[in-house]
C-alpha cells in the first residue's frame, strides 16, 4: 500500500491567464485565472452549462482557449505538460469487452504507469473481485471504481477529475476524497468538478458567479 | 515501445472477441470473389483475364471493413482522451495501430488470396506475385484509412464517408498493385510495379501517422 505515496519530485504550478470560451455566441466564461500549486486541490463548482467540463478539457490540452493562456510552471526540458496529467471524463475510458485488468494494463502502457500495480489499484477501489469480468457486465459504480483505479496504476501529479462521484455509492464517494487526500500528501494537484463534498480541505472555484 | 505493444495487445485482443478479426476479413473476402462469376457468367477466360483486377478490389474493401471503427470506438469510450495524454508520441501509436488492423486484415488476406485466385482461374505463375503485392500494398491501404478513420473520428455516422475519402487516395496503389498481378499472369517481368507498389506504402507509411494524428487533434478541437 505505501508504494503509492511516492512524492512527485517536481513542484509544478499552473498558471492560467484570462481564458475565455465561446459557445456560438455565446461567451462560457471571460478573463478566468486559475493558480494552483502541487499540493493543491481545486473543487470547482458552478450551475449546468457554466464550462466545467469545457474548462477542465482546456487545462487537459485537448481544446484550445478563445483567448488566454495556460501554462505549466516547473516542468524541465523535455516535459511535456500532457504526460503529467490524468484526465477522467464523463466517459470511462474503459471498453466493455475488455476485462478491467485488460483495460488497466492498457492504460498502464499508454501513460506509462506499472501493469504491476494493477491487482493493488483495484484492490484500493474495492473492485479487486472484478479484475477478469467483462467490464459489459459491470454497474456504472464499479466501472467508476475501475476507471479510478487507473490514478494508481499510472501515478501522475495531476489529476483532472470530472465529476468523480458520479454512481459512487457512499463509501466509493469517501474513497475519492482519502484518495485525493493521499494525492495531496505526495504533492500532487488536482481539479475536482462536482458538486459533493470531498471531505477534504479544498480550494473552492465557482464558474458563472463570483470565483473565491 | 512499452505503450506499442499495448496498443498491439489490446487491438489482436478486441478482434478476437468480438469477432471482428482475421477470419470475417477473409469471408467477406472469399463472399466477393464468389459471386463475381455470378456477375459475369461462366467465361473462364474472361474470367481468368480479369481476376487480378478483381482481387485487388476485394483487398481494397475487405481492407476497409472495420477500419470506421479504428478509432471511432476509442473516441465513444473516452480512450482517444488518453491517448492524447500518453507518454508515447500519438504517432507512434497511431502507427502501431495500424500496424494491428493490418495484422487482423491485410495479412491473412495476403496469405489467403492465392487460394482464392483459384477459383478466378488466375494463372498459375501469377499466384506468389499475387501474394507479395498484397503483403506490400495493402499495408498502405490500412495507413490510408487511418488518415480517413482519424478525420471522422468525431462522427457519427463517420463509415460511408471514410469510404469517399479513402477510395480515391488508395487508387495509386490499386492500379500497381493489379499491375502487378497482370503482368505476372501474362509472363512479363513485374518488377517496375512492384517497385511502385512499395514506394507508395512506404510513403504512405512515412506520412499517414503524421497526418493522422495531425487530423485527430482537429477533428477535436
Amino acid at each position: 500500500m505505501g508504494e503509492s505515496k511516492i512524492p512527485f519530485a517536481k513542484v509544478l504550478r499552473l498558471e492560467a491567464r484570462g481564458l475565455a470560451v465561446r459557445r456560438g455566441f455565446r461567451l462560457l466564461f471571460d478573463a478566468l485565472d486559475v493558480d494552483l500549486a502541487s499540493g493543491d486541490i481545486l473543487q470547482l463548482t458552478g450551475a449546468n452549462g457554466t464550462g466545467k467540463s469545457t474548462l477542465m478539457r482546456l487545462l487537459a490540452g485537448f481544446t484550445q482557449p478563445d483567448a488566454g493562456t495556460i501554462r505549466w510552471l516547473g516542468l524541465s526540458e523535455d516535459d511535456e505538460a500532457s504526460t503529467l496529467l490524468h484526465y477522467h471524463g464523463h466517459r470511462e475510458g474503459l471498453r466493455e469487452a475488455l476485462t478491467p485488468a485488460e483495460n488497466l494494463a492498457f492504460a498502464a502502457g499508454i501513460l506509462g504507469g506499472d501493469a504491476a500495480r494493477i491487482p493493488f489499484a483495484l484492490e484500493r477501489l474495492g473492485a479487486g473481485s472484478l479484475a477478469d469480468l467483462p467490464v459489459q457486465v459491470l454497474s456504472a459504480g464499479q466501472r467508476r471504481r475501475v476507471a479510478l483505479a487507473r490514478l494508481l496504476v499510472a501515478p501522475r501529479p495531476v489529476w483532472l477529475l470530472d465529476e468523480p462521484l458520479a454512481a459512487l455509492d457512499v463509501a466509493g464517494q469517501a474513497l475519492v476524497g482519502d484518495l485525493l487526500a493521499e494525492h495531496q500528501k505526495s504533492g500532487g494537484m488536482a481539479i475536482v468538478a462536482t458538486h459533493q463534498p470531498l471531505g477534504i480541505e479544498v480550494r473552492h472555484l465557482m464558474l458563472g458567479g463570483v470565483a473565491s | 515501445m512499452n505503450a506499442l505493444f499495448a496498443v498491439i495487445r489490446r487491438e489482436i485482443t478486441l478482434a478476437r472477441r468480438i469477432g471482428a478479426g482475421a477470419e470475417l476479413g477473409i469471408v467477406f473476402f472469399l463472399i466477393l470473389i464468389s459471386v463475381v462469376p455470378f456477375a459475369i457468367g461462366a467465361d473462364q477466360k474472361l474470367i481468368g483475364r480479369i481476376a487480378p483486377a478483381i482481387l485487388w478490389l476485394a483487398a481494397l474493401l475487405a481492407t476497409l471493413l472495420g477500419l470506421d471503427r479504428l478509432l471511432q470506438a476509442d473516441e465513444e469510450d473516452g480512450i482517444v482522451d488518453h491517448l492524447l495524454l500518453g507518454d508515447t508520441p500519438l504517432m507512434l501509436v497511431l502507427a502501431a495501430k495500424a500496424l494491428a488492423h493490418w495484422l487482423v486484415t491485410g495479412l491473412p488476406l495476403s496469405l489467403v488470396a492465392p487460394l482464392l485466385g483459384l477459383m478466378l482461374a488466375i494463372e498459375p505463375g501469377a499466384m506468389l506475385p499475387l501474394t507479395i503485392s498484397l503483403l506490400i500494398g495493402t499495408p498502405a491501404l490500412t495507413l490510408i484509412g487511418l488518415v480517413g478513420a482519424s478525420l471522422t473520428v468525431s462522427l457519427k455516422r463517420g463509415g460511408l464517408l471514410l469510404s469517399v475519402l479513402v477510395l480515391p487516395l488508395s487508387i495509386p496503389t490499386l492500379i500497381f498493385g493489379a499491375t502487378v498481378v497482370k503482368e505476372a499472369a501474362a509472363g512479363r517481368a513485374y518488377e517496375t510495379p512492384l517497385m511502385l507498389l512499395a514506394g507508395v506504402s512506404l510513403i504512405m507509411l512515412v506520412i499517414a501517422p503524421l497526418a493522422a494524428a495531425g487530423a485527430l487533434r482537429f477533428a477535436r478541437n
